[in-house]
């Protein structure tokens, strides 16, 4: 990457910045329907605190959800590779899961879990592992064959040829599902406490914005949502610069 | 030591083998010489148990019968563990017969270094070139001092001078060594210079068009080693004229 293209996103993210506090500026738009940058900041600064500890609520429930999704989709996908009869049992339901609207089950999820910090963790998992299994059950279906004849003519044992050859061919099928599965995961969060709403256990950004929203403090409601992005944007790529250390160490790139 | 008789194989509509009679004795150095697409890679994977016949049966001499890692192999591309090490990768049938590492590493390091690879034992395979690449693949096929010894063309990446010594080598270590030899080549030089015993085959469906004896212990410059690449070319023509 040149200097310039390395530049390039933040210089557009400026320019389009100071375009939209210009336009809100010149064309007089109440912030109560378009805030400004300049108005988001100061709701941001006003509710510093609030914001940030709403952020780190819903940080909590996707890195958890982000960590029990990598353990679950990798114990799934190695059970399907082990496995024909697991491989018929699992794959449909976890199709199933995928393709049913987490909206649609959050309530039911944060009406049985009793827990509420486990209900968001529960419907961020559901949309979050997903990823994780199909791109490690992928993975470790792609090893090529002349390496399993090898492992055959050496006398390999099945569960040989899975944990030394399958799993680490699969590493970078994983790394790649678990990046797709941290911003999943940031999203199944902010839905399920859209869903759980103010029922008892609000913290979270998604709380923060429907709270705002209801006060008509728009400002705030963007400062919260600026988070939620930045959220997004981070967790994104702290994940690709993991993956690519691990693959460098691994020896794959 | 081990026979085929009248063994087919077809996959769809292709006849990749098609009644193969061949019997391999000990300690004989086989090379398969034949088109591209006839059913060298194939004949080899059905002598390894890794594929097997359509009609016809593989058979083995009584008390020969491979176990697990009698059989060393060479694929025709290096497959090598991307995420382990020259030396990892050459230890690997070792360890999957439970050969303790600290026990096989001077065996493992001898095998490198037979090969040229001394210094290169803790590189990962996208640190070597090619032509490396499949040193180390050989290396592993010989650290277990296989009975049968199954090499799909084994040396077609490498460059004319490693080509030479490894040729060399593999004729020592079969000399010298207990192991048979079924050696699948592009090559009639290679094929000449290296085998006990040549095998034509003919482009697909791949049969088995005729035989020659082969002297391996000629010298590249010997007019004998010059008159057996002419007989071979011969039989090559006769099979694909030109
Ligand atoms: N697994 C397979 N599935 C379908 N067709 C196959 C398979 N393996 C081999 N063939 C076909 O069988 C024929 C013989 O293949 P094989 O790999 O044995 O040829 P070869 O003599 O080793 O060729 P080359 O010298 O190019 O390596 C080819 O036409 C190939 O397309
Ligand atoms: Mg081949």
């Amino acid at each position: 990457m040149t200097k310039l293209e390395r530049a390039a996103p933040i210089l557009f993210g400026l320019l389009a910045l100071g375009a939209w506090q210009a336009a809100v500026m010149l064309l007089h738009v109440p912030p109560y329907i378009v805030p400004g940058p300049a108005a988001i900041i100061v709701a941001f600064w006003a509710d510093k605190a609030g914001l940030l500890e709403a952020l780190l609520s819903t940080l909590t429930v996707t890195f958890t959800a982000l960590f029990l999704s990598a353990i679950l989709g990798m114990v799934l996908a190695l059970a399907m590779a082990a496995s024909r009869l697991a491989r018929a049992v699992i794959q449909p339901w976890a199709v199933v899961l995928q393709v049913t609207p987490v909206v649609a089950i959050a309530p039911l999820i944060i009406l049985w879990v009793n827990n509420p910090f486990f209900a968001l963790v529960v419907c961020a998992v559901i949309v979050a592992f997903f990823p994780v299994l199909s791109n490690t059950a992928t993975g470790l279906a792609a090893t090529p064959p002349e390496l399993v004849d090898l492992f055959k003519l050496n006398g390999a044992k099945r569960w040989q040829i899975l944990f030394w050859l399958r799993l680490p061919a699969a590493l970078p099928y994983f790394l790649a599902g678990l990046r797709i599965a941290g911003t999943l995961a940031l999203v199944g969060a902010v839905v399920a406490e859209f869903v759980a709403g103010s029922g008892g256990f609000a913290s979270g950004l998604a709380y923060r914005i429907l709270e705002a929203g209801y006060r008509l403090e728009i400002p705030r409601m963007f400062a919260a949502l600026t988070l939620l992005a930045l959220a997004g944007i981070a967790i994104y790529a702290t994940l690709g610069f993991l993956s690519a250390a691990i693959l460098r160490r691994h020896g794959d790139v | 030591m081990v026979r085929l008789e009248r063994v087919s194989r077809r996959f769809g509509d292709v006849t990749a083998l098609d009644q193969i009679d061949l019997a391999v004795g000990q300690h004989e150095f086989v090379a398969l010489l034949g088109p591209s697409g006839c059913g060298k890679s194939t004949l080899l994977r059905l002598l390894a148990g890794l594929d097997a016949p359509d009609l016809g049966q593989v058979s083995w001499a009584a008390g020969q019968a491979p176990a697990a890692g009698d059989i060393g192999y060479v694929f025709q591309d290096a497959t090598l563990l991307p995420w382990a090490s020259a030396a990892e990768n050459v230890y690997l049938p070792l360890r999957l017969r439970g050969i303790d590492r600290q026990q096989s590493a001077p065996d493992v390091k001898r095998a490198l270094a037979r090969l040229g690879l001394q210094g290169f034992e803790n590189a990962k395979p996208r640190a070597l070139s090619g032509g490396m690449r499949m040193r180390v693949s050989i290396a592993r096929a010989l650290v277990s001092r296989p009975q049968l010894l199954l090499m799909d063309e084994p040396f077609a990446a490498l460059d004319e001078f490693t080509r030479h010594r490894l040729q060399e080598d593999l004729r020592g270590l079969w000399r010298e060594g207990a192991s048979t030899i079924v050696f699948v080549t592009h090559s009639i030089y290679e094929a000449a210079f290296l085998a006990s015993r040549i095998l034509v085959m003919t482009p697909r469906p791949g049969r088995l068009a005729g035989e020659i004896k082969g002297d391996n212990s000629l010298s590249r410059t010997d007019p004998a080693y010059a008159s057996l690449v002419s007989e071979i070319t011969d039989m090559l023509h006769a099979v694909m004229p030109l």
